[in-house]
């Protein structure tokens, strides 16, 4: 048995060495963890904040407290029932971490919000898929065929598993940007498409699309372009000064004019994450669909699409400890059945005539062409990791992390935090501005350091531009993160502060 | 130190202290590029009289490098015909794209040798390209006498 397998979080969790042959299983759907509560609320934040995590190491973090809220029992006992995330252990697992950056310096990677690591885990399922059981899937008469086949669609059960999606109601896309252009282009094909269910999604001038002022640019310009091309109008909700969605005025931004609503559930930039349901109420109240942005939640914290009242979910493989070419796009049922095709070709029909042909029903209808087979099963075998460390265990771990930041970053003077300054409702993505250096400067000091944070505007431009500023320098959490890390960060701006001479 | 090798000296020097900042009047093309990957900015003027640079004027927002550059840039090429100008940028352009491989000619490029250590950081040096691409592209709308903003 490897070091690795003797220490890594699995055995720990009492899963022992054969879950890795498990990554690529035919066999029954992964049990998956499910909350007990419901999405991150005062009481949890309170849970949260009490059990023992990294942040004990440094001392006290100041964590907001909101009074006279009881704190769910059920969910503190199990939350401190649970050890802290054996961070050590966690990266034994992937093996990137154990190279150096930049002149033999341990590489400290603060940017799982563009990108996650990968386990070796999610590495040995996609060499095993290939090494062993390669073929196009849905199509062939041969075993191989049958094996890829049962691979991708077992690998489709457990992905539903893990966000709670019912059979039959995951559709995998080259990545989230695709599935959310998938549903903005099946609303514009629903206007040419002679099935009467079409109706649903069709709109055109007088219809209105709703967005939010932090969205990446993945679930804006989409639906930038739909409007363009139905002549539907976009609007949007502001930001607070905080970095929170402004509901002040939900119902006259949604109208019953709206016929979408696409927003996200955790900034990629801020942090923030977003009270879905107080939009989901008012969405459905005057009939609009509803797409949530999933990308930075489902990675991060346990989700159940089902349990949010969304009409579609999207987010990425890559971003979740799982190989890039692969998003996923959840949707209710009866809507797929009624959606209109995006990408057309071969897999997705029913019958091809040589003038017309009539489309497969969903997931196959979305999933034209030879699929990612073995980002499919690199991803399934993710999910089982995630699924192994547990969700709310990831979940608390990050929470803890992000208190340590803010806490940490608020000594360094100079350093503004661009998002919400405490932890209520707020995820790992932690971007400041530093007084007088640029992001692209501070970024560049902290590479030389090892430390590898993102700069920019991350995508969500009208992000940085409602804040007053050219760009941010954001740092992002994950299960084999630790407070070291955070103290190569602010050790890094501290570095970058006397390097540029500032304060 | 890698990091001394990126922000020489004298890139710092412009960065606090940058050389003919502001826009002015008159000039002949005003363009405005940004770098989408950082969201750095810059509007560029240029003025030409008689075949040579008379004026560079420009304002922006971005990192130390590409304030800098722009900077250093307007030294280069104000006085000079805009033959010369251009084959002073296309050295620039030659040095940014050598990937640390070409050393450059200090004749020609004058301070904006210091950028050398920036060609290494495939990401700084659109940075360092921003306002010398302006530059280019205002002129020759100047010389071609479609000036005028956009």
């Amino acid at each position: 048995m490897s070091e690795r397998e003797r220490e890594g979080p699995q055995r720990e969790r009492g899963l022992g060495p054969g879950r890795k042959r498990e990554a690529f299983s035919l066999g029954p759907a992964t049990t998956v963890v499910r909350p007990e509560g419901r999405g991150p609320d005062h009481r949890e934040e309170r849970a949260l904040s009490e059990r023992e995590g990294p942040q004990r190491e440094r001392g006290a973090t100041t964590v907001v407290r909101p009074e006279g809220r009881e704190p769910d029992h059920r969910e503190e006992r199990a939350l401190s029932e649970r050890p802290p995330l054996d961070v050590e252990a966690v990266r034994k697992d992937f093996p990137i971490l154990s190279r150096t950056v930049r002149n033999g310096r341990r590489l400290v990677y603060l940017d799982s919000g563009a990108t996650s690591q990968k386990p070796r885990q999610v590495l040995d399922a996609e060499r095993e898929y290939y090494e062993l059981h390669n073929a196009a899937v849905h199509r062939g008469a041969h075993q191989l065929a049958e094996e890829a086949t049962d691979a991708y669609e077992s690998a489709r059960r457990r992905i539903g598993a893990f966000v709670g999606a019912p059979e039959g109601e995951i559709i995998f896309t080259k990545n989230a940007t695709e599935a959310i252009n998938l549903v903005a282009y099946a609303m514009s094909n629903a206007a040419t498409a002679p099935e009467p269910e079409a109706e649903r999604f069709r709109l055109g001038p007088g219809d209105e699309v709703v967005v939010t002022e932090m969205e990446h640019h993945a679930n804006l310009v989409p639906w930038q372009q739909l409007c363009l091309r139905t002549g539907a109008t976009l609007r949007w909700f502001g930001l607070t000064d905080e970095g929170r969605l402004d509901l002040s005025d939900v119902d006259s931004v949604i109208t019953d004019r709206a016929k979408v609503v696409a927003l996200v559930h955790q900034s990629n930039v801020l942090g923030t994450v977003n009270p879905v349901d107080a939009v989901v109420r008012r969405a459905h109240e005057v009939g609009a669909l509803v797409l949530l942005d999933a990308c930075q939640s489902v990675p991060h914290q346990p989700v159940d699409v089902t349990a949010l009242g969304v009409d579609f979910v999207a987010f990425s493989g890559h971003k979740m400890l799982g190989p890039t070419g692969i998003g996923v796009l959840w949707g209710r049922r009866a809507l797929l059945a009624a959606m209109p095709p995006f990408i057309t070709g071969g897999s997705m029909i029913e019958v091809v005539q040589l003038d017309a042909s009539t489309f497969a029903p969903p997931p196959q209808r979305f999933e034209a062409g030879v699929p990612m087979t073995a980002q499919a099963v690199g991803l399934a075998a993710a999910v089982d990791y995630l699924t192994a460390v547990g969700m709310q265990n990831v979940k608390a771990h990050e929470h803890a992390l992000t208190g340590y930041a803010l806490d940490a970053l608020s000594t360094v003077a100079g350093v503004r935090v661009i998002g919400p300054p405490d932890t209520v409702a707020r995820g790992g993505a932690v971007s400041f501005v530093v007084d007088g250096i640029h992001p692209h400067d501070v970024g560049q000091v902290l590479d030389d350091q090892g430390v590898a944070v993102r700069v920019g505007h991350h995508c969500a431009w009208p992000i940085v531009r409602r804040f007053g500023i050219p760009a941010t320098t954001r740092a992002t959490f994950y299960l084999y993160n630790g407070t070291d890390d955070i103290d190569a960060l602010v050790a890094g701006v501290e570095r970058a502060k006397r390097f540029f001479g500032v304060g | 130190m890698q990091l001394e090798s990126l922000y020489q000296e004298i890139i710092l020097d412009h960065f606090k202290r940058p050389h003919r900042r502001g826009l002015r009047e008159p000039y002949d093309a005003e363009v405005h590029h940004v770098n989408p990957v950082c969201g750095d900015e810059v509007t560029l003027r240029v003025s030409v009289r008689d075949g040579t640079v008379a004026d560079v004027s420009y304002e922006g927002q971005g990192c130390s490098i590409s304030q800098a550059s722009t900077s250093v840039l307007t030294d280069l090429v104000v006085g000079k015909t805009v033959a010369q100008a251009l084959a002073v940028q296309e050295e620039f352009l030659r040095l940014m794209q050598s990937r640390g491989e070409v050393e450059p000619d200090e004749q020609v490029l004058e301070d904006a040798v210091a950028f050398a250590g920036v060609s290494k950081y495939p990401s700084r040096i659109k940075c360092a390209l921003l306002g010398w691409m302006a530059w280019k592209d205002a002129t020759a709308r100047a010389v071609a006498g479609t000036g005028g903003t956009w």
